[in-house]
């Protein structure tokens, strides 16, 4: 990469025209992580597009007003919630310099979601429990598979993370790291996004 | 113990019919050919290092169209087989469930594992050259790309000797393709194949995305860029927004066989019309998304073969743009008959009738710029010419299939069968045989011999006629899709019999093409392409050496004008002088990478553990894709330089002085 390479006293000509390439790349892969948002928009889209189509086709297996609990449910959405602030302090870190307190807030942050990914897991094992499954009608067919990509989603986010915050403490803040951490977040909070019409379409409306 | 065994085997390996213990031993055989000869030439670490773990998009286009190539034979050989059964009246050839088998594995490797990649094979080779860069915007990602296409097309190759071909046509509507109906593991080697190589898709669309849009040369404003370059954009904008509706849909129905979801079913609240609905979504994007590269490729020939500018050059570019949004407002058309009602039939057949508006400002666009050209006729212009009457007549019949009422009459019938097929040959085969022609020198630095190639060209387009235009009456006659034979009564006979004598006439013309590719490299060095620039090009990609080094430029060029190359060669001829070469620099490049292939060779894994349900290959194989994932994260070391008395050398060698 550029920015190890102009460090020799070698290429202390070339540095200026290196770290103009270095930052298109970057750049160039923000881009490209807006993009692959967008697709994902799209999957989600259409799961919901489906989960809303199939509303009503509940069959003859138990309705989501009887078994959801709406207050788990609103437990779990302030602490997505409050990761993505979280994920913004880090990023301020970041901005700052502060490789510790970097690390150290992005760590709350996997914290907080790895406990929402364990409400979630509990809320599922007790929908089963009560007899609600995927296979159970179309209408808990699409709850799942919605719900179940989300969380799959902030699962991939945790572990990601956890790999960069490893990097990071090997080698600080660099403009690769750098770029790592910011699309990271932006895959965050775009998780939290997507969440909040999880939490309106799938739980406000399933309960009123 | 034994017995277990045998009974293992007899589910597992497709047994009972000669064609494919045939198709067995020739894979068989072709593998241990291959596997002897690479052994033999001691070739293993050269096949490696030059080819598998490449990031070079030239040859990763290679690939990419070897790919086709083989595909376009398999899905050929599946049409031969379709046609000798139909040749005559109450053919015992195939039985229907075989019959069902080739109809759908020729659909989805025509498209899917023939067409995509030919197409990719095409953006990879080129659009770089054009813009004047050095690669595309991610390297890596392009081979892992590839690697997920090629896992895909073979997992779904391997169903045909293994476990048993799916045979829900090339959408695999429900309920058919429920577990209900369905219980065999075909219609899950189709789930899998094309998701995994679905995927790269939709990253080789981001990836072409971000390299037209961040890595033109400097000067190339948007309006300034190749025509070809301005169809991958819009090709590639159809390909994110459509192919994560196939990935979902995909999902959606892979859980219905496999966790008992009731997204599609009969039963259980299930909507078989929400596939339907969500398929064409995708799937009537996926037959522009094809097409589009075409028209690209046809408007870079026809400037070049007539000497001149493009005619209407940003009506084109509109024309492209609107018809890759348009795209996405007309999928309803494939089921008119299907009770939506008058209302949604109309819109949707309106919206149909208006694609042809800007698809027909392009057949302008192409005749003008030949009237008063001096037009010469090798064959990348030869197969841009046979295209158009094709596509004409094709589009036509299209603009009938829109008008929702007649549907009714033609809905399914071999009228839509030799619509779908004279476009899709027309058009995107065509086209894309016309863009192989065209750039042939540029990947390999030799000609192709010109004689063959024009026996090639005309067995194709007779042969397309012969086979194609008696369907459309066909078609009126009452004859529907997917038959799999018919009696003496009906009155079929003659057109049948014509119909499947043009469907072998392009099987030779195929046989013609082998030959040229053959005979080129066996003459390489009589034929060798010394100027780069063998057909007097407008764009630079010929400005460069024939086949490009692996930089590409080893000065990035400083473009000023649409048809830079050209107006560069005018310049000079008219004696200004040429701004002199500026200083060579060290190149930034990215290294090769084994991960890629790792990666994707864990999907097919964990696609064959999901096709057999069998756990352990499922862990595995998911596994194996995080771990290269983190592996691929943890790397650092991913870029080099190439040293400038090396770019020295190397152009020394292609006859350029430089610096
Ligand atoms: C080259 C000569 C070709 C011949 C002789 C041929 C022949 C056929 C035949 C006989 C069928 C079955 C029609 C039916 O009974 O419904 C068929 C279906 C089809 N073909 Fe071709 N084909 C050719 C090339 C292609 C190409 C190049 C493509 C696409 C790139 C293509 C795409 C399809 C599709 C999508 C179907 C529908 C499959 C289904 O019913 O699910 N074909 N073709
Ligand atoms: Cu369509």
């Amino acid at each position: 990469m550029a920015h190890t390479k102009a460090s020799g006293p070698a290429h202390q000509a070339d540095l200026h025209s290196e770290q103009h390439d270095h930052h298109d790349l970057e750049e160039m892969r923000t881009l490209g992580f807006w993009i692959y948002l967008m697709t994902d928009v799209i999957i989600f889209g259409t799961f919901f597009a489906t989960f809303i189509v199939l509303q009503g086709s509940t069959a003859d297996g138990p309705l989501p007003a009887d078994l959801f609990d709406i207050n788990g449910i609103i437990v779990s959405t302030f602490i997505l919630l409050t990761s993505s602030f979280t994920c913004g302090l880090a990023l301020l870190a970041m901005n700052k310099g502060r490789l510790k307190a970097l690390i150290g807030w992005l760590a709350v942050t996997a914290l907080l979601g790895a406990t929402f990914i364990g409400l979630e897991i509990n809320e599922f094992v007790h929908l089963i429990h009560e007899g609600a499954n995927i296979g159970t009608s179309a209408y808990w067919s699409a709850f799942f598979t919605l719900v179940g990509t989300h969380g799959l989603h902030v699962l991939i986010g945790l572990v990601w993370m956890i790999g960069l915050m490893i990097q990071l403490a090997k080698r600080g803040i660099t403009p690769v790291t750098k770029r790592k951490v910011n699309i990271v977040s932006l895959f965050w909070h775009f998780l939290d996004v997507v969440w909040i019409f999880v939490f309106t379409i799938v739980y406000l409306m399933g309960v009123s | 113990m034994w017995e277990k065994v045998q009974n293992f085997a007899s589910e597992f390996f497709v047994t009972g019919d000669p064609l494919i213990y045939g198709a067995d031993v020739s894979i068989a055989v072709t593998l241990i050919a291959v596997i002897t000869v690479l052994t033999y030439f001691k070739k293993w670490k050269w096949l490696w290092s030059e080819w598998l773990t490449t990031v070079d998009h030239k040859k990763i286009g290679i690939m990419y169209i070897i790919s086709a190539f083989l595909m376009l034979f398999r899905g050929g050989v599946d049409a031969l087989l379709m046609r000798t059964q139909l040749a005559v009246p109450e053919m015992s050839f195939l039985t229907p469930d075989h019959y069902n088998q080739i109809f759908t594995t020729h659909g989805v490797i025509m498209i899917l594992f023939m067409a995509m990649p030919f197409m990719f094979g095409l953006f990879n080779v080129i659009v770089p050259l054009q813009l004047g860069a050095r690669d595309v915007a991610f390297p890596f990602l392009n081979s892992l790309s590839f690697w997920l296409f090629f896992s895909g097309a073979m997992l779904f190759n391997i169903s045909f000797v293994i476990g048993g071909s799916p045979d829900a046509g090339w959408l695999a509507y429900p309920p058919y393709s429920e577990l209900m109906y369905n219980p065999g593991v075909g219609q899950d080697f189709y789930i899998w194949g094309i998701q995994i190589s679905g995927i790269g898709s939709l990253m080789t669309g981001i990836n072409f995305i971000v390299t037209i849009l961040k890595m033109r040369a400097p000067g190339m404003k948007l309006m300034k860029m190749p025509m070809f370059s301005w169809s991958v954009l819009s090709s590639c904008i159809a390909i994110i927004f459509s192919f994560p509706i196939l990935t979902a849909t995909l999902a959606l129905l892979f859980l219905d066989r496999y966790a008992g979801a009731h997204f599609f079913t009969l039963d259980g609240g299930g909507n078989p019309m929400m596939y339907i609905n969500l398929i064409w979504m995708w799937g009537h994007p996926e037959v522009y998304i094809i097409v589009l590269p075409a028209f690209g490729i046809f408007s870079e020939i026809v400037a070049t073969f007539s000497k001149k500018k493009l005619f209407g050059y940003k009506s084109m570019v509109y024309a492209m743009m609107i018809i890759s949004i348009l795209s996405f407002l007309v999928w309803a058309h494939h089921f008119f008959t299907m009770g939506s009602g008058a209302d949604v039939n109309a819109f949707f057949a309106l919206t149909t009738m208006l694609i042809a508006i800007p698809t027909g400002v392009k057949v302008f666009n192409w005749l003008f710029t030949m009237f008063r050209g001096k037009i010469t006729f090798e064959s990348p212009m030869l197969w841009t010419i046979g295209f158009i009457p094709c596509f004409i007549v094709g589009g036509l019949t299209g603009v009938l299939l829109s008008v929702a009422p007649a549907d009714f009459q033609f809905h399914n019938s071999y009228f839509l069968v030799a619509h779908f097929h004279q476009v899709i040959i027309g058009g995107v085969v065509f086209g894309y045989f016309a863009g192989l022609y065209y750039w042939w020198p540029k990947l390999f630095g030799f000609k192709l011999n010109e004689r063959i190639g024009k026996w090639a060209f005309w067995f194709w387009n007779i042969g397309f006629y012969l086979c194609f235009m008696p369907q459309y009456v066909l078609g009126l006659m009452g004859m529907t899709r997917r038959v799999v034979s018919y009696g003496w009564d009906k009155g079929w006979y003659e057109m049948n019999l014509v119909s499947t004598i043009g469907a072998v006439l392009m099987g030779i013309a195929f046989l013609f093409q082998v030959w040229q590719i053959a005979h080129g490299v066996k003459h390489r060095n009589a034929n060798l392409d010394t100027t780069g620039d063998p057909w007097n090009g407008r764009t630079l990609e010929w400005s460069i050496p024939s086949p490009a080094p692996h930089y590409n430029f080893a000065v990035l060029p400083q473009v000023t004008d649409q048809d830079d190359w050209w107006e560069r060669k005018l310049r000079k001829q008219e004696g200004h002088a040429t701004p002199a070469p500026a200083k060579l620099e060290p190149i930034h490049m990215p290294k090769n990478s084994g991960i890629p292939i790792i990666m994707s060779a864990c999907w097919f894994v964990a696609g064959f553990g999901f096709v057999f349900h069998w756990t352990p290959f499922i862990i595995a194989g998911l596994a194996g894709v995080a771990i290269s994932m983190l592996v691929h994260s943890f790397n650092y070391k991913t870029d080099y330089y190439i040293p400038v008395d090396e770019i020295v050398r190397t152009e020394a060698k292609k006859g350029r002085v430089t610096g």
